[in-house]
């Protein structure tokens, strides 16, 4: 099938200046957030309207051309990376705020519009919508969807598919479906499970109805500094044991610490191992119980100090140093590279000692941010890519932490996904038999293969030339460490 | 409580099944057999497939093989303070975690904390091909391939064999407390929907038809403020209330006649069917008693953004129970079915009629 021909179909569906071919015009679609994979798409279309997706579909099932759709493009794992022979479908132009209805607590909004800007409209209604990746500035529902993202708070309010009620999707093949209602369940299987999380390879998600949340009447955040990363880890145990569910629950190591510090300037103790940031929120007594208490768990645990920041302003200048975590370990390597494994807890200590091993093995710095309530592992590998080989040990390296997170009962991808980056670690964490049930429910929505291509789940041959290359699954490395 | 692992059984049966080409019909503890379409096929009994594999209460977190009884889930859970969050209904002493899970059914504190889907995280499958198949984990956040174990939870078996689930579990809250006020629906509603507005630890709501009825879980001030704002009187022997609501004891259940569940969106007007109505859920959950029709139930929850099952009736209404899906989403669901089940072994029938 020759490009001109899709051209000129898809001219027939968009205006022309919804349409770039140029490689000037693409070159800024060649990846998302994670610039190690880049692709020219041979084309770039910018519809925005509902029934212009639906043709743009049906003209690529019709043409066999695949398709790979995007929001913001702020993706951590390469989900977005055009086809070089394929279209690359932006959802740009989609960033309509729908409709918000207070007495249901929801709003819908189009997928392009920025996960922030749904809680900046509902916030003079006082609701807020919970999930909130730390890109959230910047990322879109549509995106959020297709990831299943998460954020600091997900503990106590869950991920992307807790918050939603219900989804527009478009098939392949130009089907408009929706998924989901007004109630809090639907009939049938729930496709909306189903959807979420699956990084565009089952369908074009075209409106999200949001769940909203009314905004706590109080926040406040305390930080506890360890000198030594085990007794911080135990901690955080120790607090979801005696009930409290934080509304975050943060850790980070020295390295971070210290770039954090030198970044912003939060007030952290650079002298620590670990920090802890424990935020509670609710009403105002709640809020005070559960401050008395974490203090008292902080210290039982061994804390070198705790801090209860004394207003507003100070629990913001303690966050922002989290969240200015990775660009200030930006400022003091050339290239960083995020992991993004989950874990239970209380392997925590038996995962950091392995990653400092490895880290001294393969000579390359590692930063470790934590979100330390659910699991979620962000180590953040030091590298300059100017050096030659140097990313390919550190995605070598990156590899075997993420084999670590499932030979420890984890997974290799707590919030960012699979996308191109971590293809083949999904040949570490399921089985030939899975990923054959993962390919029968693609084929289910996407008989030909269309959507995303190459991403997500990878081919059974590629995990045998994988294979061939790695240790076998359940070996654990270094069993000389102590297992906590 | 004896723990069993009869997965090798469980896979010959299967794949026996498979050979001969009969139908199963996957069954813990029987005490569902009332809900969805009519059960056929040879009994697949995973009551036996039992136990606690993995409980840690500091990570929030248990894993059972699905014939375990969901009692002595409740029960290992209740030692450490902690609670299934999404208060599931037994019907029977015999209720099994594979079928709470299968039927994603959810109790009062479900439009509060969410249902039964929401705290799947992980699974253990026998397949349509006889595989022993996992998905998800222990973890509180996977994203690594689809969410299959949300797509089993509620599937009534049709997809496969549950062998094993891992759930997340949350702490049972210090203090708790049910207010009641007497008002009429309207009232009722409006001032559910107001309450729901603020940031309160709101935990059930229920309305009779003459009581509107509000639980309050969270820390002693917490629950104190709460009821400052809301007022009411406190209802003695709450536990019993929300007990008997949940398990279909409340003397409103005590009918002969069709009962049907209509989720709906919350904030919908009186639905004008006659019969006898309960709401939950703010408003969002429907119980109604009624003779009307089938497609009139289901129309007006249509209408109402929402689904009509028919949670209790004749043999013959059961054919309708749940309610039809569009003719696009009905064909998806047939080749998801085919995806995991492709010789149609599971719960033929169960769900819909084609698959």
């Amino acid at each position: 099938m020759g490009n001109s021909q899709l051209l000129k179909e898809l001219g027939k569906i968009v205006a022309n200046d919804a349409l770039l071919h140029n490689k000037e015009d693409v070159k800024p679609y060649e990846c998302d957030g994670l610039s190690a994979y880049r692709e020219l798409p041979m084309v770039v279309v910018l519809p925005d309207t509902i029934e212009q997706v639906q043709a743009i579909l049906q003209l690529c099932h019709r043409l066999d051309v695949p398709v790979v759709a995007r929001g913001a493009g702020t993706g951590l794992s390469g989900g977005a990376v055009p086809h070089k022979e394929g279209v690359l479908l932006s959802l740009a132009k989609f960033k309509q705020i729908i409709h918000i209805d207070q007495n249901r607590r929801i709003a819908v909004v189009q997928p392009g519009v920025r996960n922030l800007a749904i809680s900046e409209a509902v916030k003079p209604y006082g609701l807020y919508y919970a999930p909130d990746p730390s890109s959230q500035i910047a990322c879109t529902i549509g995106g959020n969807v297709a990831e299943n993202s998460g954020g600091v708070h997900c503990l106590k309010y869950g991920l992307t598919v807790h918050n939603i009620q219900r989804i527009k999707l478009i098939t392949i093949e130009g089907e408009l479906l929706t998924i989901g209602g007004d109630g809090l369940d639907s009939a049938g299987f729930d496709l909306l499970a189903l959807i979420t999380g699956s990084e565009g390879m089952l369908g074009v998600i075209v409106e999200v109805t949001v769940k909203l949340l009314p905004i706590p009447e109080r926040a406040q955040v305390i930080l506890a500094a360890y000198d030594d990363i085990e007794k911080a880890g135990e901690a955080v145990g120790n607090i979801i044991s005696a009930g409290i569910i934080p509304a975050g629950l943060e850790m980070m190591d020295k390295l971070a610490i210290q770039a954090a510090e030198d970044f912003v300037h939060a007030g952290y103790p650079t002298d620590a191992e670990a920090i802890l940031l424990c935020e509670v929120d609710g009403t105002n007594a709640e809020v005070s119980e559960h401050i008395l208490k974490v203090r008292e768990i902080f210290k039982a645990s061994g804390a070198t100090e705790v801090r209860t920041a004394k207003d507003e302003a100070e629990r913001l200048i303690f966050w922002k140093g989290r969240k200015a975590a990775f660009p200030a370990v930006g400022r003091i390597a050339p290239d960083y590279y995020c992991m993004d494994g989950t874990i239970p807890r209380k392997q925590l200590p038996y995962v950091l000692k392995t990653i400092s091993v490895l880290s001294a093995e393969y000579d390359l710095a590692v930063a470790n941010v934590f979100h330390a309530g659910d699991g979620n592992l962000h180590p953040l590998i030091l590298y300059d890519a100017n050096n030659p080989g140097e990313l390919e040990r550190t995605e070598e390296f990156g590899g075997k932490i993420l084999q670590l997170c499932v030979d420890v009962g984890g997974t290799i991808t707590g919030e960012h996904g699979v996308g191109i980056e971590k293809i083949n670690q999904m040949c570490v964490q399921f089985n030939s038999e899975e990923l054959t049930q993962f390919h029968a429910v693609k084929f289910a929505f996407d008989t030909k293969g269309l959507l995303n291509p190459g991403k997500a789940v990878p081919t059974l041959h590629r995990c045998a030339e994988f294979g061939a290359m790695h240790v076998h699954k359940g070996k654990l490395p270094f069993p000389e460490l102590e297992r906590f | 409580m004896t723990s069993q692992d009869i997965t090798q059984e469980l896979q010959a049966r299967v794949a026996s099944a498979l050979q001969n080409n009969t139908p199963l019909c996957i069954q813990g503890g029987g005490s569902k057999s009332f809900y969805g379409r009519l059960p056929t096929g040879d009994i697949l009994d995973t009551s036996k497939h039992s136990g606690i594999i993995n409980y840690e209460p500091s990570e929030l977190v248990i894993t059972a093989r699905a014939g375990t009884p969901l009692s002595v889930i409740e029960t290992a859970l209740v030692e450490h303070h902690q609670i299934l969050p999404f208060d599931p209904p037994h019907f029977s002493d015999t209720a099994t975690i594979g079928g709470t899970i299968a039927c994603n059914l959810s109790g009062p504190r479900r439009a509060y904390t969410g249902a039964a889907r929401d705290f799947v995280l992980g699974c253990k499958i026998i397949n349509g091909k006889g595989e022993v198949i996992s998905f998800g984990g222990e973890v509180m956040k996977n994203v690594a391939g689809y969410d299959v174990s949300r797509l089993m939870t509620g599937a009534l078996g049709t997809l496969g064999v549950l062998l094993e689930v891992s759930l997340k579990v949350i702490p049972k809250t210090a203090s708790e407390i049910t207010l009641t006020v007497e008002h009429e629906l309207a009232r009722s509603l409006n001032k559910i929907h107001r309450l729901a507005n603020i940031d309160l630890p709101i935990s059930a709501s229920c309305y009779d038809g003459i009581h509107s009825y509000l639980r309050l879980s969270g820390s002693e001030g917490a629950v104190r403020y709460a009821q400052q704002v809301i007022g009411g009187n406190e209802l003695s022997s709450a536990d019993s209330f929300w007990q008997k609501i949940k398990e279909h004891q409340h003397g409103f259940f005590n009918s002969d006649k069709p009962l049907w569940r209509l989720s709906v969106a919350s904030d919908t007007q009186p639905i004008d069917i006659t019969g006898k109505w309960f709401y939950e859920w703010g408003g969002a959950l429907r119980w109604l008693i009624s003779d009307a029709p089938v497609n009139v139930v289901q129309g007006a929850a249509q209408s109402a953004g929402g689904h009509a099952t028919l949670y209790r009736g004749t043999d013959a209404m059961r054919n309708d129970c749940f309610q039809p899906l569009s003719p696009a989403l009905y064909t998806l669901h047939k080749k998801l079915k085919h995806a995991f089940d492709p010789q149609g072994i599971f719960n033929p029938g169960r769900m819909y009629a084609d698959f």
